[in-house]
């Protein structure tokens, strides 16, 4: 119950999301002109949640009795989540035309995917996180599957959800076991008493079936096998937030564990555990990915070889780990929204233009678009001074800080594979001649979106201390 | 020593080895005189009208699933009902706001006409029109199905 109004000032991130979908249902409902007006309203709402959180990011409070935390670690998560997602909404203006059905309930879908990843990361109880993370996959289950007449699309939303469901179990039960030794679902105890309960085999399983759930959500190694399909088969510009802020929702529970393990810092039973995921996913991400010649399917193996950068901070578990991950996951989000930015405006209907052959050229006929692609590819190799190269700098120096040198070796060398498949649409774009004919249709709404997100990866790649001392100061 | 979960665990021993040893102990004495009567599926003492494998109108998912919905609802709703009262206007508010958006979702369901069982067939294509006009016709066909 909210006490005075000052938490109900923190709250209205929340609430505003909440109200908004309440609002876009009933717009969707009783107007005509919805499919103009939604993407306005949704817009609105995520600027305001986006720049609310940043502002009020050191107002640090737990809200109804120890369940939701705002402010804080929390406030730069939603503030991710919420400008990828108004940056997408952007996108979807020109784009969901594409397809001609389902306007309105895109938007309401994606405002709710939104509300589940902000309360998931702003969890301080495990039912909370289950509810986030319902209200989000249940969401995302039914986006992946928004174009309903093409059947690739059809095929990707029964895949994640047949998938999704099945990580959905391993949590629960992880979950149950987690309960039935803490006999608490509130996290800040199970933490406080962490090393007492890890002398007990059952929460030690508990806590990895947990785990293994969310390395299915954010597509590490051995749980990968619905990403290519799912990426490749969804609309672009749903494929752009389940990769980013879908993965950094996923991210900001499993740092939950890291900071158990930062509080009781000689019990790091699940180091292993993430290296030998992030290994895994590194370099079969690198590698598979030099053989696509769809774009769609590249980046999302691309986004397999990510989420295995990052799980090198989660096995490195030390404070550096900690502030290196939540930069690394700002910086993917940007470049990754930007690339799928790009792909959407270029993409026409039936999966058309999305293969490298249709960026052959691309640079003569849109030297715009050419650049800015060739930015997002350049920040997501990871090389200086983009955002990418940074996220990559601080996760491998927590490895090395961990002593897991061979670790962050492992990591430069898949990053150094990564760089071919990055750099041939480069390639692609400014040195050969294009072999078909492709009319370009630039809305201004989707340039303004990888304008916007282009500057982002920029700006944290030039002053990366801006976003880092940010994180530091809510991070200690 | 037992745990209480270790007696849980004996009790699900002994039910799966009881039926087993139950149907194949039935199997071994009992006689085996198979009519056409007896092997036909139970429908009530009825003459059988076809086979089971029909395919279900889709509709009724639809229908499942509100149901499901409202289901749940009365679960929620019961612990409410037994301890609004100690959280006062406000507890009762978070129960009514909890309806209302369950009721919102019910008239959405409602205008965008998933509740009609006998929804309007798309309008038959004149196969004369030329091919470059089929696709666009097909999309406003599609349109006008919908609403």
């Amino acid at each position: 119950m909210p006490q005075n109004s000052q938490e109900i000032l923190l709250m209205l991130p929340h609430v505003v999301i909440g109200v908004g979908i309440v609002i876009s249902l009933l717009i969707e409902m009783y107007s005509k002109k919805s499919e103009t007006i939604l993407p306005w309203i949704s817009l609105f709402v995520f600027v305001f949640a986006g720049v609310h959180s940043i502002i009020n990011i050191s107002a640090n409070q737990i809200l109804f009795g120890g369940m939701l935390e705002v402010g804080g670690k929390p406030a730069i998560f939603n503030f991710i989540f919420n400008i990828g997602a108004a940056l997408l909404i952007l996108n979807s203006i020109d784009y969901i035309k594409k397809y001609e059905s389902n306007h309105g309930e895109y938007y309401i879908l994606i405002q709710s995917a939104i509300l589940g990843m902000m309360v998931m990361a702003g969890s301080k109880d495990i039912f909370m996180i289950f509810i986030g993370l319902e209200l989000m996959s249940i969401a995302f289950y039914v986006l992946a599957g928004i174009n309903k007449k093409k059947s690739s699309s059809n095929e990707a939303a029964l895949k994640y959800f047949l998938l999704g469901a099945f990580a959905t179990g391993f949590i629960v039960y992880g979950i149950a076991l987690i309960y039935g030794v803490s006999s608490t679902t509130s996290v800040d105890s199970i933490i406080q008493n962490f090393s007492t309960f890890t002398q007990n085999i059952l929460f030690i399983v508990g806590l990895l079936l947990f785990i293994i759930g969310f390395s299915f959500k954010i597509a590490a190694f051995p749980f990968h096998m619905w990403v290519p399909d799912v990426y490749q088969g969804s609309a672009t510009t749903v494929t752009g937030l389940m990769s980013t802020t879908g993965k950094t929702a996923a991210f900001s529970v499993l740092l939950i564990i890291l900071s158990a393990s930062l509080i009781n810092y000689n019990i790091d039973i699940f180091a292993p555990y993430f290296a030998v995921i992030a290994t895994l996913s590194m370099l079969y991400g690198s590698i598979v990915a030099i053989a696509q010649k769809n774009l769609k399917r590249m980046l999302a193996y691309s986004s397999i070889s990510h989420a295995g950068y990052m799980a090198i901070g989660l096995a490195a578990a030390n404070s550096e780990a900690f502030s290196g991950i939540i930069f690394y996951l700002a910086a993917y989000t940007f470049m990754n929204i930007g690339a799928f930015g790009i792909i959407s405006i270029i993409e026409k209907q039936n999966d058309a233009n999305t293969d490298l052959t249709a960026y052959a050229g691309l640079a003569s006929k849109s030297p715009i678009l050419a650049a800015f692609m060739s930015l997002f590819m350049f920040a997501l190799a990871g090389i200086p001074p983009l955002a990418g190269f940074f996220g990559k700098y601080y996760v491998f120096i927590s490895a090395i800080e961990a002593d897991l040198t061979w670790l962050a070796v492992v990591g430069v060398f898949s990053s150094v594979i990564s760089v071919y498949f990055y750099l041939r649409l480069v390639v692609y774009m400014y040195f050969k001649e294009s072999e078909k004919d492709i009319d370009l249709h630039i809305d201004k709404y989707s340039l303004l979106s990888v304008v916007v997100s282009g500057i982002l990866v920029i700006y944290f790649g030039i002053s990366p201390d801006s976003l880092l001392n940010l994180i530091l100061s809510v991070v200690n | 020593m037992l745990t209480e979960f270790g007696k849980i665990f004996i009790f699900i021993l002994v039910a799966i080895l009881f039926t087993i040893i139950a149907i194949y102990a039935a199997k071994l004495i009992r006689p085996s005189r198979p009519t056409k009567e007896k092997l036909d599926v139970y429908e009530c003492g009825e003459n059988i009208e076809g086979t089971p494998w029909v395919k279900f109108n889709i509709r009724f998912y639809v229908v499942a699933l509100i149901f499901l919905i409202f289901d749940v609802e009365v679960v929620l709703l019961f612990p409410w009902a037994l301890t609004y009262q100690d959280y006062g206007i406000y507890g009762f508010l978070v129960g009514i706001i909890f309806l209302v958006v369950l009721g919102l979702g019910m008239a959405y369901e409602w205008r965008k006409g998933d509740l009609e069982w006998a929804r309007p067939t798309p309008k038959k294509v004149d196969v004369k029109f030329e091919k470059k006009n089929l696709l666009q016709t097909n999309s406003q066909i599609n349109v006008e199905s919908e609403n």
